[in-house]
């Protein structure tokens, strides 16, 4: 192992930005990052000890005991559950004979839950030594057993398990465009840096990743820092539950991705670029990786672009299960090889991002946008949309509708017409924006997808008149508890304190003050987070109370008030020491109870 | 002409790159605050110095004070929430006051006087912590750490040792020890370190020193936490 380390510190230059690669690399070999490996690894890139511990237990996907040779996780996803993903993780669990979030004790794989994967379009899905595997059923549960029981290598394994399909729907001005291969790039250098600028922000383009920064605003600011160096970086880290529009644009779209980076770069000045995988996206990384390299060859990367005295390469790096590193300065802190947390900010990334220098971090899709807007300049974007919200919007849409897929939209569609348009009936509401989003009710679906009204970086998850809006709480509760990075008290402590008073409400241990205290305690998070995660980790419980106040009502006891601490479940360890189950090792909660 | 914001109506003086909570503690305005020190890199994590900066919230100690900015500090809103996000802090740990050698010396104990808290209003976590006593000079009871990271940037901004380290994610974050066996004994933690002394609640205490000061003689049995570091961190912000 001593020498595998060694190497692999030399192949990445001893260089502890590269840390989360390196770690991939050591976890692929031998299923865990160990202590030994750690102590190695600390010397040779000559960081403390404790810089990588703690990078190993920030993200879901590294650990220091190893998970076996198969490694499975399945998408929590509140899309995947809808699909019915319980029953499948109960028969898996039974099939593989080991429990969820263990090892089997040969030792030879494990099981255990994973944030949404990305494949809400094509689950219940998951994934196997970070592959991702779609459309689970029975049947392919029991191929999937058959191959870790005879120790198949994933190599051999049915591709089918792998397939990852499209599922385009609805193309509109982005969608129905070819991939670029150096058109963006030629038209910028031929119009001029400047005028090019001028186009996209004639465009309107504004952030895709849902906050809506103005993209050219971005670029100019970043362009006129003093600065020897700078960055472009695209944000392909789609964290957001119910978001898979990314995936599709990085699939199918992949040379349009890197020709908008291409663009930024000429227009900011930038020589470097990387393009930050999220985990769960794996399996995209070889296709990416030729990607470039075609480009390369092609001259519309690396030095001399296009034979003009234009540089730039670009570099894939890739996340290893944080939702928090999609927020763009806990991004860049990755790309530095730490622990994905948020920035104090000001600096703001364009003055001081990647290793201090100014930095542009866009969504994959505003790099979609903006490579073809310099083709065919911005009054082409701007035509489209409200005054607002220029251009077109790229959703993914799962859940309850007939068609699930990718549907692009001019801004200002409204909701009734995308439900129509996937076949959604009997719809009892919408997540809009993921988790950290806004749940709409059917009173609602003649407002509209656009910056001034229903803001969203694509996330688009239907439910019907099955559904319990108390179950979406649980489930995106649980997320962000288990996503916050856990840097400020608000977020930290509040996402858990969140998590339990739900899960008091929806069990039924509520009592009359726990509606008030539920709300008091959104608005600590909502207002005094570091971050976004944290500013809308709330939103969930907000949104609904504000629309179903008597959901809440109907699931709270007759009583007064009923403690968060659960008296009689406590002795339960007591109760079995002393080997006695009878009525008086028991204690009731609240004395009218009894 | 000296540049000015104003402080709940107060005119503030400040130069060029001071945060909010360094122009406010040199002109001897009080903002609530555990994981700030002015000896060091400001943090930012605790969030108890959220004040608003013309009606959006700001943490005090990272945000540059800037001309003309309507601060507000003291509010009830504010106060009422600061005491929330101590409460949080309490709940998480396990702070027994009474019993914790630290008592009217804690910071957290005197943030939450300061800002009148009565109760823990939250459900405790009772997480089960450890205690590691290994080191013959210091001890860490890793139950009143609050993961303001003052000793981490103590040790690694004075003493240039990087003895201490947060990692993890989320509720199960932890304070690490640098050393091959995790435990404080084998890192190069010295007791004369700054990180020894530097931890605001009793996590990080120095061993055969208790009780040394009797309970009733101790920094905050005579003066509220806005006096004390007014009186101590203002001047350092002076310079």
């Amino acid at each position: 192992m001593h020498n595998f380390i060694l190497q692999l510190a030399q192949e990445n230059n001893f260089q502890s930005t590269r840390l989360l690669k390196m770690l991939h690399a050591i976890q692929k070999r031998y299923f865990h990052i160990s202590e030994e490996a750690i102590e190695v690894l600390a010397k040779q890139l000559d960081i403390p000890r404790t810089h990588i511990q703690n990078v190993v237990a920030f993200y879901s996907f590294f650990h220091t005991q190893s998970s076996g040779k198969y490694t499975i996780l399945i998408s929590d996803s509140i899309t995947d559950l809808m699909l019915g993903k319980s029953a499948l993780m109960s028969y898996f669990a039974q099939k593989l004979n080991v429990d969820i979030g263990c090892v089997r004790t040969d030792g030879l794989v494990s099981l255990n839950n994973t944030s949404c994967t990305g494949m809400c379009d094509q689950g219940p899905a998951g994934l196997v030594n970070g592959y991702v595997l779609t459309h689970l059923t029975k049947p392919r549960i029991d191929q999937i057993v058959d191959y870790v029981n005879r120790e198949v290598p994933l190599a051999l394994w049915d591709a089918d398990l792998f397939r990852v399909d499209d599922n385009i729907v609805k193309p509109d001005l982005l969608l129905n465009q070819k991939p670029l291969h150096g058109q963006a790039i030629a038209s910028t250098l031929m119009r001029g840096l400047s005028e090019t600028l001028a186009e996209i922000e004639f465009s309107g383009l504004r952030g895709r990743g849902g906050a809506g920064y103005t993209t050219a605003w971005k670029w100019k600011f970043c362009r006129e820092e003093n600065a020897t160096q700078r960055y472009i970086i695209c944000n392909a880290d789609e964290g957001e539950p119910g978001t898979f529009k990314d995936r599709v644009l990085l699939n199918s779209y992949a040379d349009s991705v890197f020709e908008g980076m291409t663009v930024a770069a000429a227009i900011v000045g930038a020589t470097q670029g990387f393009l930050y995988l999220r985990g769960e996206y794996v399996h995209l990384l070889d296709k990416l990786e030729a990607v470039l390299e075609a480009r390369r060859v092609s001259n519309l990367l690396g030095c001399h672009i296009l034979q003009k005295d234009f540089d730039f390469d670009i570099e894939i790096c890739l996340g290893a299960g944080a939702y928090i590193c999609g927020e763009e300065s806990a991004l860049i802190e990755s790309l530095e090889g730490k622990s994905g947390i948020p920035r104090n900010r000001p600096p703001y990334p364009v003055t001081q991002g990647y290793l201090g220098k100014p930095t542009v971090v866009n969504n994959v899709e505003t790099y979609v946008a903006a490579a073809n807007i310099a083709v065919h300049g911005g009054a082409w974007f701007a035509d489209k949309g409200t005054a607002k919200s220029k251009g077109t919007k790229i959703l993914s849409i799962s859940g309850d509708c007939k068609t699930r897929g990718i549907y692009e939209y001019a801004f200002g569609t409204s909701v009734k017409t995308i439900l129509d348009d996937c076949g959604a009936s009997d719809v009892l509401g919408v997540q809009v924006g993921g988790p950290s989003g806004v749940f709409i009710s059917n009173d609602e679906f003649e407002r509209k997808i656009a910056f001034e009204d229903l803001a969203t970086g694509g996330s688009f998850i239907i439910f019907n008149h099955t559904r319990s809006i108390l179950d979406v709480v649980h489930n995106f509760s649980h997320f962000f508890a288990h996503e916050s990075c856990g840097f400020c008290t608000p977020c930290r402590v509040g996402t858990s304190l969140l998590k339990k008073q739900v899960d008091k409400i929806v069990e039924g241990h509520g009592s009359a003050g726990d509606i008030v205290a539920l709300e008091e305690l959104c608005q600590v998070i909502k207002n005094y987070s570091h971050c976004g995660l944290g500013q809308t980790a709330a939103n969930p419980v907000l949104s609904t109370l504000e629309r179903y106040p008597e959901i809440y009502q109907a699931m709270l006891k007759k009583i007064s008030y009923e403690p968060g601490f659960d008296l009689d479940k406590s002795l339960e360890t007591a109760r079995r020491m002393a080997n006695r189950d009878d009525a008086a090792a028991h204690l009731a909660q609240v004395e009218n109870e009894v | 002409m000296t540049k000015t914001f104003v402080i709940d109506g107060k005119t503030i003086p400040y130069e060029e790159g001071q945060t909010i909570m360094q122009a406010a503690s040199a002109a001897g305005v009080y903002i609530a605050h555990l994981c700030h020190h002015p000896q060091f890199t400001p943090h930012g994590s605790c969030k108890l110095c959220t004040v608003k900066v013309n009606g959006r919230n700001c943490s005090a100690c990272t945000f540059p004070a800037t001309e003309g900015q309507n601060v507000i500090n003291v509010s009830k809103e504010l106060n009422e929430d600061r005491e929330k996000i101590t409460q949080m802090l309490f709940v998480e740990g396990n702070h027994f006051c009474p019993s914790c050698e630290k008592t009217g010396n804690c910071q957290l104990q005197a943030v939450a006087y300061h800002l009148n808290m009565t109760d823990n209003h939250f459900p405790h976590f009772f997480e089960n912590r450890e205690v590691d006593a290994s080191h013959p000079d210091v001890m860490i009871d890793h139950n009143r750490c609050i993961f303001c990271t003052l000793c981490v940037r103590a040790s690694e901004q004075v003493d240039g040792k990087n003895v201490f380290a947060i990692s993890g994610r989320g509720i199960d974050k932890r304070l690490i020890v640098n050393s091959q066996s995790g435990l404080l004994k084998d890192s190069a933690l010295d007791v004369n370190d700054c990180a020894a002394h530097i931890c605001p609640t009793g996590a990080i205490l120095i061993k055969r020193t208790g009780y040394s000061v009797p309970i009733g003689q101790r920094i905050y049995d005579h003066a509220h936490i806005d006096v004390v570091a007014l009186a101590s961190e203002g001047e350092v912000h002076d310079h």
